[in-house]
């Protein structure tokens, strides 16, 4: 398994198996979380990702495999160094804000003083402060949703698990959020998305695992992945008549647009470099831009399902869309 | 994690305890439960004064002057004159109980037409009350007529006085009063259906509140889903004993200001009659003084409770089995019927879908209450009685009515062991259910599905 991290992976599955009464949620996942990184668990709904999560938190049990947190099997005691934001947002509707807070923190292990303190700040950060003797009924969408980011990191946890972390979150909060996330991981903590959307994440992870019908598809660094999905491929803009008959060269889709102007995505063959191409394309046209093609993670996972699994494709397609 | 539990049981209590629906409530019932001891009160006062029957008597037989000779302090009988239409008004307007009218012409042998006239409907009791002392009149008549002396009658005149003599089965006797038996039992009885069925719904709510909020998963991700289920149901009995405690003390004060403020006038009023007739007015407030005085004195109060526990003892009532017996079954019982009520809350998505999970769990409740009041109350010691105090599902209504009547202790032992287990038991199956229930969403929940959740792994 490739993995960039020195250290020792902060959580790591092995051959996990989840069997529900009808399907087979989870058949033999393994994957490993570096430290203090940010690590992206992605797939179409229902490939298993929240079954996955709630053995993490320890809602439920495997039936059979293990999870090591820092190296130990993952027990009760690890809860107070978990935090998990589920998908399905809730809280204590007619609490107040911070009794709440304070509550979810205590029972994470937190003494009242230090979630007293720590809340302050945080209330500060978002600038909520003045909601804190407000009714969570009282608050609105967003807000709650803020609550409830503070809620999951307030006790500091070193495991960080966030379910379609963006959902519900409006641009301006989920920048904030992103934000803080960022900082976390400055300040030590390892972070798991999970999400259906991978174009939302795709940009912050560091590493990532692809599920698909209750199967892992694919991990690994996301660069790693990337670099072993391109295909040599580079799309070129410019104006001019590109004509190309080349043995070194082969368009792989050209597109006319107005004002002479034109598109077009080149794939080299082996041995030829990207300077090889360019230097031949100015000979030609101008050139505008002119950029390696690299696959998106969306359009990996869908190729690494055809190559995988062909039969599921166009399921799991259609649930992408 | 006993610590967790013990914070999910502060939080319900707190969250419940704050609610201002909790104060008005607790505030506001020991003034109707105050309100109803001032209308008892009175009602029973006004039921102690003697009742006055008119007796219209034309018959020339002297049944009026036998009569009258035979009046109790409850039943007053006084001869009147005039006519029939002018006697049914009469007693109207002076506001006697009844018109007894004799016609004229009775014949002793076989004395028919005899009339008695009230107002309103006649009760069965009074009725029975002046038919008796009017089969005394005429059975003396009778007597008389043969040729007994009044001497020799007055002689014949028995009272006999009945005093009642339980055994138990060690043919020990006791005396037994079984109305302080019947109000003893019924009362404990009420008092354990009620709070079942009102914390026990509380759970449900609470859980059910939990699910549709989704905070749910928020807090199986810290808690153990048996330390939150027990968490709440121990939290919510903490909140209903509080408020219990609280009715009752308020109650108590509540009465000890409100009663005597309003029956002080009912006692002075006589007094200020009979000091106005006497013409001696000064005397009139320190009587009402004394008498308000009297009312209030907390010792004679403590008294009377003393006295309460006196009288019981002498009647050979169990009372501190009763109290542990109470205790027992209160808590056994919320315990048992708050996890299915827990269960249940945890099963549906929905709050108007509990009703067709509800109605099994309360089944069993409402019969022991009904068959409690109707069968056990009459009959503590019969077959029904027996079964149905074994029973962990109606033991604990159906055992608290029959502890005043007393209980061999091994039908008590039993009883109550079986209610453990039966605890257990149901908590063992409602915490299963709840487990999986309560991160099930979207799903229209059959008994099918329910009895496949007990069996689902960790």
């Amino acid at each position: 398994m490739p993995q960039s991290s020195t250290s020792r992976p902060i959580l790591e599955a092995r051959d996990v198996r989840k069997q529900y009464a009808a399907h087979t949620a989870l058949d033999g996942v393994s994957l490993a979380v570096p430290e203090q990184s940010i690590f992206g668990l992605l797939g179409p709904n229902g490939a298993g990702k929240t079954s996955l999560i709630r053995i993490i938190t320890q809602i439920t049990g495997a039936d059979s495999g293990e999870i090591l947190f820092k190296g130990e099997r993952l027990n009760p005691s690890h809860i107070g160094q978990i935090g998990y934001l589920p998908e399905e947002r809730g809280l204590y509707k007619k609490m107040k804000v911070g009794e709440q807070l304070i509550y979810l923190a205590q029972l994470r292990g937190l003494s009242r003083a230090d979630a007293l303190a720590r809340i302050k700040k945080w209330l500060e950060r978002f600038d909520i402060k003045a909601w804190a003797e407000k009714n969570v009924e009282d608050l609105s969408k967003g807000m709650q949703q803020k609550v409830q980011f503070i809620a999951t990191v307030l006790h500091e946890p070193s495991l960080i698990i966030l379910d379609e972390p963006f959902s519900g979150f409006d641009p301006i909060n989920a920048n904030l959020i992103k934000d803080e996330i960022l900082r976390l991981k400055q300040e030590g903590a390892a972070i798991i998305f999970s999400t259906h959307r991978m174009e939302s994440v795709e940009e912050m992870c560091d590493s990532i695992a692809l599920i698909n019908r209750s199967r892992k598809v694919l991990d690994g660094p996301v660069t790693a992945i990337r670099n072993q999905f391109k295909n040599n491929t580079y799309e070129v803009e410019g104006q001019g008549r590109l004509l190309v008959v080349h043995p070194d060269f082969e368009v792989v889709e050209q597109r006319e647009r107005e004002n002479d102007h034109f598109y077009a995505r080149i794939q080299l063959h082996a041995g030829t470099t990207p300077n090889d191409l360019l230097r031949f394309l100015i000979g030609q046209v101008q050139v505008h831009a002119f950029r390696e093609q690299i696959p998106s993670i969306n359009e990996i996972f869908i190729r690494r399902v055809r190559e995988t699994m062909p039969e599921t494709l166009n399921e799991t397609a259609n649930a992408l869309l | 994690m006993a610590s967790k539990f013990l914070l999910v049981a502060q939080r319900e209590y707190l969250t419940r305890v704050r609610k201002r629906a909790f104060v008005v409530l607790t505030l506001l019932v020991p003034f109707i439960i105050a309100g109803f001891g001032v209308l008892v009160g009175k009602l029973a006062t006004s039921d102690e004064s003697a009742e006055i029957v008119d007796v219209r008597d034309t018959s020339g037989l002297g049944i009026a002057a036998r009569l009258t000779q035979m009046s109790t302090p409850q039943l007053q009988f006084l001869p009147v004159a005039g006519s029939l239409p002018e006697a049914k008004q009469n007693f109207q307007k002076d506001k006697h109980a009844g018109l007894l009218y004799l016609p004229a012409g009775l014949d002793v042998q076989n004395p028919e037409g005899v009339q008695f006239f009230g107002k309103g409907n006649i009760s069965l009791g009074k009725e029975t009350r002046v038919q008796k002392a009017l089969n005394d009149a005429f059975a003396e008549l009778k007597m008389q007529r043969s040729g007994l002396t009044q001497t020799q009658l007055d002689q014949l005149r028995a009272k006999v006085p009945l005093s009642s003599v339980s055994l138990d089965e060690a043919g020990k006797e006791k005396d037994s009063n079984s109305g302080v038996t019947t109000g003893i039992a019924s009362a404990l009885a009420i008092l354990i259906y009620f709070f079942i069925f009102l914390y026990g719904v509380q759970i449900m709510r609470g859980v059910g509140e939990e699910k549709s909020s989704r905070v749910m998963e928020v807090m199986l991700s810290s808690v153990k889903p048996f330390d939150l289920m027990m968490g709440k149901i121990v939290g919510i009995a903490a909140v209903g004993l509080t408020q219990f405690l609280l009715w009752g003390l308020l109650s108590w004060g509540a009465s000890a200001v409100v009663v005597p403020l309003v029956m002080q006038d009912e006692v002075a009023k006589p007094k200020t009659e009979v000091a106005a007739n006497a013409q001696a007015s000064p005397a009139t407030t320190a009587d009402r003084a004394a008498a308000s005085a009297e009312q209030m004195n907390p010792a004679k109060r403590a008294n009377v409770i003393s006295g309460a526990f006196e009288q019981a003892s002498k009647l050979n009532i169990p009372i501190w089995t009763i109290l542990f017996g109470f205790i027992a079954y209160f808590l056994g019982g919320y315990l048992l019927y708050g996890a299915l009520f827990g269960a249940v809350g945890a099963a549906v998505d929905d709050q108007t879908d509990t009703q067709q999970f509800m109605f099994p769990i309360t089944m069993p409740l409402i019969l022991s209450y009904v068959v409690g009041f109707s069968v056990i109350l009459r009959n503590p010691d019969g077959p029904v009685a027996f079964w149905m105090s074994m029973i962990p599902f109606t033991s604990p209504v159906a055992m608290v009515i029959r502890l005043p009547f007393g209980v061999p202790a091994w039908q008590l032992a039993l009883s109550i062991t079986l209610l453990v287990l039966g605890f257990v038991g149901t908590v063992w199956v409602a915490s299963r259910i709840y487990r999986v229930g309560i991160l099930m969403y979207g799903k229209k929940v059959t008994y099918k599905e329910l009895s496949k959740w007990m069996f689902y792994k960790g």
